[in-house]
This record gives C-alpha cells, sequence and structure tokens, in this order.
C-alpha cells in the first residue's frame, strides 16, 4: 500500500466522489482559487471548475443553508467549514435544519449533506479557534458524527460520508493534516462502514478508547506502558462516535476488565461520559476498575504555549490514568 | 372573458378552503384536538392564492411557520392538512410536523420552518440546485417582515443576489412581528429599500387584491425564470387573527381591525366575480360545497390513526445504505440498496 498525508487522504475522497456522481459540489470559503486554508482542496477548481468547486463570502450561515436546501433538493453538497469554530454562527442551520428535515417531514425530506472541516486545538489559537464541536454534535439525532485519526479512515469513512443519504459533521483532525499513512489505492474504492470501530493495537491489560489528535497520544503511552511497565494496552479507535460501535469497546473492555477513554473535548458530558456510561452498563461485572478519562481540562484554551500544553490530553496523563485503572 | 372569470372562480374557491379551513382548525384547537402553536394565516389569503396562480408545477416553495395558506394553495389536501394539525398518521408530516411544519415535495411544498430567518438561505439553496442542473424551476420563499432583522434572512439574500439564483423572496408585511409593530423594529418604511443592498430588483404593493398579486408576482418569477436574478417583494397585508391561538392581539384598536377588515380579499373576489355576472345562487353552490369539504376533512382528520411511533423512529434519518444494519440507532429501518421500499 502507498502512504499519503491525511490532507491528501480527505481530497482524494472528494475527487473520487465528485468525478463519481456530478450532484456532488464543495462549497466553502478559499476552497477553489485560495486552494483551501488547508491546502486540502488543491487542485479541485482546475479539475472540476466554478460550478462544483465554489468559493463562498464569509457566510457559514448563509451558505450552509444553501447546502441544506441544496441536498433537499436533490443534490450532494460538501459544506466546508474553514474550521468547525466557525460553525457555530451556522448552528441554526444544522441542527434546526439539517437535523430535523427527514424526521419533521414525516421521512419526505431526506438531506444528504456534508459538513467537513478541521476540529480542535491546532498551536496556539487561542480560546475561539480551539474548540472540540464533537460534543455539541453527538447530542443531536438526525446527524452522523465522523472522526477520523488515520488517512485510511479519514478517506474511506469520507467517500462513506458523501454517499450517505443523512447529514453527517465529518470532523477532521486540525493537526492530523500532515499525518502520512497507508492509504489503499484508488481502484480499491474503500469506503468504511460507518459504526464500526478499529483496534488499532491489540491486548489485555487495559482497553484505552480515543479518537482525533489524542489518538496518537495514547499510542505513544501505550507503547511506554509496554516497555516500562510490561502492560499491553489495547488501543479502540471509535472512528464514528454516531453511530457508536459500543460493542467492539464493551468485547475488548470483557478481555481487558479495564478501560480508559481518552478525549479532547471537555470533560461535561459529550462522546466521552457516553462511552464511560454504556460500558459501566454494558460490562459492569467484568470490571475490575472504575473507568477513567483523560479529558482537556475544564477552561477556555489558553494562548501560552506552557498553559495549552497543559490543557491538553499528554502521554504522562494517559500513563496515570491507566495506572489508576490497573492498580500500577 | 371567460377563462379569467373560471380562474377567478378557481381562487375563490381556494381562498374561501384555506380560510373555512382554519376557521375549523380554530374550533379543533379550542376543544384540544389540536396541540402546540397553531398561527393563522386570515386575512392574508389572497397572497398565497395569488402567488400559487403566478407559478407552476415543478416550482419550490418554502414558508415560515404560518404555512397552512400556501401549501393548501398549492394543493395539498384538506385532509393531509387537517389530519396533520390533529398529528395524525394521514397528515402531510405523518404527524410528525404538526402546524408548523407542513411538507409536501409532491407540491413543490417544502416546508414549514420553525425559526425565523432560518429557512431563507435553505430556499436560496434550493434555487441554486435549478441554476446547477440548470433547469427553470423557480423558487418563491416566504417571511415576515419581522424575519427582515435576523441575520438569516441578510445571508439568505446575500447569496441569492451574488449567484443572481432563480427565487423570488415574499416578504408578507402583516404589520406586527408577534405583538411588535414594525415602526418598533425597523428604521425603515419600505422594506424594499433592502433590495438594492443585495444586488436585486424589489416591489412593493398591496396584498388584498389576489389578481394583483398574481400580475406582481409573476413578473418577478418570470424575471427569476428567465435568469435574470432574484426579486424581493414586500406585500402589505394583515392577519385578522392574533399571531398564535394564545394571542388575543390587545396591541392593536378595534377600529383598526375594523378598517382592515373591510379589505377582506375573498370578499372583494366575491364581489368581483357578482360584478362579472356569476350568480349569487352559484356562489351559494360553491360555498357549500367547500363547507362540505372543510367538514369532511374535519372528519377525516377525526378518525384517522394517530402517528406511528415506528415512523417517530425510522424518518429520523433515510434509508441508508452507511450504516451496517446491527449498528443503526434503535428504531432505524435500513433499506438495501435496490429495494424499492
Amino acid at each position: 500500500m502507498r502512504e499519503i498525508r491525511y490532507r491528501e487522504a480527505v481530497r482524494e475522497a472528494m475527487l473520487e466522489e465528485m468525478e463519481r456522481d456530478e450532484r456532488v459540489f464543495l462549497m466553502g470559503e478559499e476552497v477553489g482559487h485560495y486552494q483551501g486554508a488547508y491546502k486540502v482542496s488543491e487542485g479541485l477548481l482546475a479539475r472540476f471548475g466554478e460550478k462544483r468547486v465554489i468559493d463562498t463570502p464569509i457566510a457559514e450561515a448563509g451558505f450552509a443553508g444553501i447546502g441544506v436546501g441544496a441536498a433537499m433538493t436533490g443534490l450532494r453538497p460538501i459544506i466546508e467549514f474553514m474550521t468547525w469554530n466557525f460553525s457555530f454562527v451556522a448552528f441554526d442551520q444544522i441542527i434546526s435544519n439539517a437535523a430535523k428535515a427527514s424526521q419533521m417531514s414525516g421521512g419526505r425530506v431526506p438531506c444528504p449533506i456534508v459538513f467537513r472541516g478541521p476540529n480542535g486545538a491546532a498551536k496556539q489559537v487561542a480560546s475561539q479557534h480551539s474548540h472540540s464541536v464533537d460534543p455539541f454534535y453527538t447530542n443531536i439525532p438526525g446527524l452522523w458524527v465522523v472522526m477520523p485519526s488515520t488517512p485510511r479512515d479519514a478517506k474511506g469513512l469520507l467517500k462513506t460520508a458523501i454517499r450517505e443519504d443523512n447529514p453527517v459533521i465529518f470532523l477532521e483532525g486540525e493537526t492530523l493534516y500532515n499525518v502520512k499513512g497507508e492509504v489503499p489505492d484508488v481502484e480499491a474504492d474503500e469506503a468504511i462502514p460507518f459504526g464500526k470501530a478499529r483496534v488499532a493495537r491489540e491486548g489485555d491489560g487495559c482497553t484505552i478508547v480515543a479518537w482525533g489528535a489524542p489518538y496518537y497520544v495514547v499510542l505513544d503511552a501505550a507503547e511506554r506502558l509496554r516497555q516500562e511497565h510490561g502492560l499491553e494496552c489495547e488501543v479502540v479507535d471509535p472512528r464514528t462516535l454516531r453511530p457508536l460501535d459500543i460493542e467492539t469497546i464493551v468485547e475488548s473492555v470483557k478481555k481487558t476488565h479495564r478501560c480508559v477513554v481518552v478525549h479532547e473535548h471537555w470533560p461535561y458530558g459529550g462522546p466521552g461520559a457516553e462511552i464511560v456510561d454504556q460500558v459501566q452498563r454494558e460490562a459492569f461485572d467484568w470490571l475490575d476498575a472504575p473507568i477513567e478519562r483523560v479529558a482537556a481540562l475544564d477552561v477556555p484554551m489558553p494562548y501560552a504555549s506552557n498553559l495549552e500544553t497543559l490543557v491538553l490530553p499528554n502521554v504522562d496523563r494517559v500513563i496515570e490514568a491507566v495506572k489508576r485503572a490497573a492498580y500500577l | 372573458m371567460a377563462s379569467g372569470i373560471d380562474e377567478l372562480r378557481q381562487q375563490y374557491r381556494r381562498m374561501l378552503e384555506i380560510r373555512r379551513f382554519e376557521e375549523e382548525a380554530a374550533r379543533a384547537y379550542a376543544m384540544g384536538k389540536i396541540g402546540g402553536f397553531l398561527h393563522l394565516y386570515i386575512g392574508q389569503e389572497a397572497i398565497a392564492v395569488g402567488v400559487a396562480s403566478a407559478t407552476r408545477e415543478g416550482d419550490y416553495f418554502f414558508q415560515t411557520y404560518r404555512d397552512h395558506g400556501i401549501a393548501l394553495a398549492l394543493g395539498m389536501t384538506l385532509e393531509a392538512g387537517m389530519a396533520e394539525l390533529f398529528g395524525k398518521d394521514t397528515g402531510c408530516s405523518r404527524g410528525l410536523g404538526g402546524s408548523m411544519h407542513f411538507f409536501d415535495p409532491e407540491v413543490g411544498f417544502y416546508g414549514g420552518w420553525g425559526i425565523v430567518g432560518g429557512h431563507v438561505a435553505v430556499a436560496a439553496g434550493a434555487a441554486f440546485r435549478s441554476k446547477y442542473v440548470g433547469d427553470e424551476r423557480v423558487t418563491v420563499c416566504f417571511f415576515g417582515e419581522g424575519a427582515t432583522n435576523i441575520g438569516g434572512f441578510h445571508e439568505g439574500l446575500s447569496l441569492a443576489g451574488l449567484w443572481k439564483l432563480p427565487i423570488v423572496f415574499i416578504c408578507e408585511n402583516n404589520q406586527y412581528a408577534m405583538g411588535t409593530p414594525m415602526s418598533r423594529t425597523s428604521p425603515l418604511e419600505d422594506l424594499t429599500l433592502k433590495a438594492q443592498g443585495y444586488g436585486m430588483v424589489g416591489d412593493r404593493f398591496e396584498g388584498h387584491d389576489v389578481s394583483v398579486v398574481k400580475d406582481r408576482v409573476k413578473t418577478a418569477v418570470d424575471r427569476a425564470r428567465k435568469g435574470e436574478g432574484p426579486t424581493f417583494i414586500e406585500i402589505e397585508t394583515y392577519r385578522f387573527r392574533g399571531h398564535s391561538m394564545s394571542d388575543p392581539a390587545k396591541y392593536r384598536s378595534r377600529n383598526e381591525l375594523e378598517e382592515r377588515k373591510k379589505k377582506d380579499p375573498i370578499a372583494i373576489v366575491r364581489q368581483r366575480l357578482l360584478e362579472a355576472g356569476v350568480k349569487e345562487q352559484a356562489l351559494l353552490e360553491l360555498e357549500g360545497e367547500v363547507d362540505d369539504a372543510v367538514a369532511a376533512c374535519v372528519k377525516h382528520a377525526d378518525e384517522a390513526p394517530p402517528a406511528e411511533e415506528s415512523v417517530m423512529w425510522s424518518s429520523v434519518h433515510a434509508p441508508t445504505m452507511a450504516v451496517p444494519a446491527d449498528r443503526l440507532p434503535r428504531g432505524v429501518v435500513r433499506v438495501e440498496e435496490g429495494s424499492d421500499a
């Protein structure tokens, strides 16, 4: 298999799906002539022209709404938010309109749309530009929420998202765009189904559930736990937070008897708490210790580098949590 | 002109159907058969029916929560409407939408939207589709004067103007945003002054005469269909009832209401039909037919089966191929590719 970057994986998924289906178009700020604020859409304008790669004014509520209406009447829009932080001014379009159209019309008007863009903290972009939005959107029935950690998952899941008949919240890791990884050849046309977690590392010492940027923190922590404590951790990446593959997580916990959930979103609620809730009910008799969580600290993101490092989940905090869960 | 009289008679029937439908709805609401919010269109019927006459099959329509009038004007059945209000399975939205969320894509009606200003860009999205695929469908988007102050209105019109989308924005200015008169919410008296700022044509007129509405709206619809861009129309009108059923409308005087009722759009059409030679007896017969049809739709709604729990679950998502059946949330039905379910 060849190696490509996460950014290229996202681009390939859009390119292939736009070639496959004329109803698919990309719309957002700087997606065309500028080639994407993060260069994700580089080359797409030249390939598909201004009809299908559409630069917008700075008007998230407007172009998200245009996407919703276009989807309801038969097109398949990909709406890019330059970052998910800017989706808040389009919240009403996503929550009140995209997520509701199908059910409040009695199933008569589906809304096949993908909202995508970078999510989570980057490097010192401070409080208004560092949100992990997964808790906001996972709460809403009617939306699927996808958060791929690897290039292969990014490509395969985005292809599925574009073919999907329902609104999809596609959360790319802002700090993951340069991550390289193996991705199947174009001919493979791999579309990864929603609701299937991926076991990234096998072990019987402790289950660690992680997605997005912290996934890589967890892989490093798992390696150190093996070297320093001889503990083999099993790392599970849910890949899609809605629908959530709780079966795979529970199966792992029944083997390891311990569970740590690591995420970048704040500790109050969200998919992190949801996973803990479901695991304790589904695997209560198999647990040997309380389930631990590692989250961002419960503060708006500070600018200073030393404080930002403190706020985000890091290897040491993951190791401490696993040691508590494993009574080490 | 016979065809003119025939059309006027049709318009009269439609306007009367909407009026009687809503009067019955108000009665059923008082009896507890209809819940939630109920926003009546009584007094504004000439606009919905005039717009329906000015457009054609295949066009798209978006409205606020005051949506009964346009849905019925477009040809949605009285049964589907009343059953929806009663929360029944035979309702236009299977009893899941209610008064504010009528949908009937078969007549081009894409909703009944409950958040002020939130549907304006969505309507522009339907118009975007027409331009994208290159067909001649036109979109009509309704809202009240109260919506012209919120951001959703601005971004919807701004993009529609920028991209010259085939859409007609119709502001039904019924004078009050809930209980607040426009003099206290807008620095402008003439809202069409905003049109220029969005790079589109504006038009402004009174909306109690269905023929005037049809002609003026037709001009804008033709402009959109020819690819010449959107129009912003302000139609001055008046609702004879409160904002919703819980509103006694104490913010306006009885005199004001009585003055306005002299311009009842339905009385105007009736008078014109009589003047054109239609016999009183013929009108009485037509009115009797409308009364019967509305009574029948109430009976239907009363007797229809209640909304289905299975539909509540299965319609949250469109039947989908992306999620494996064993990973679907409770109640969601998956349809295999190739099946015609």
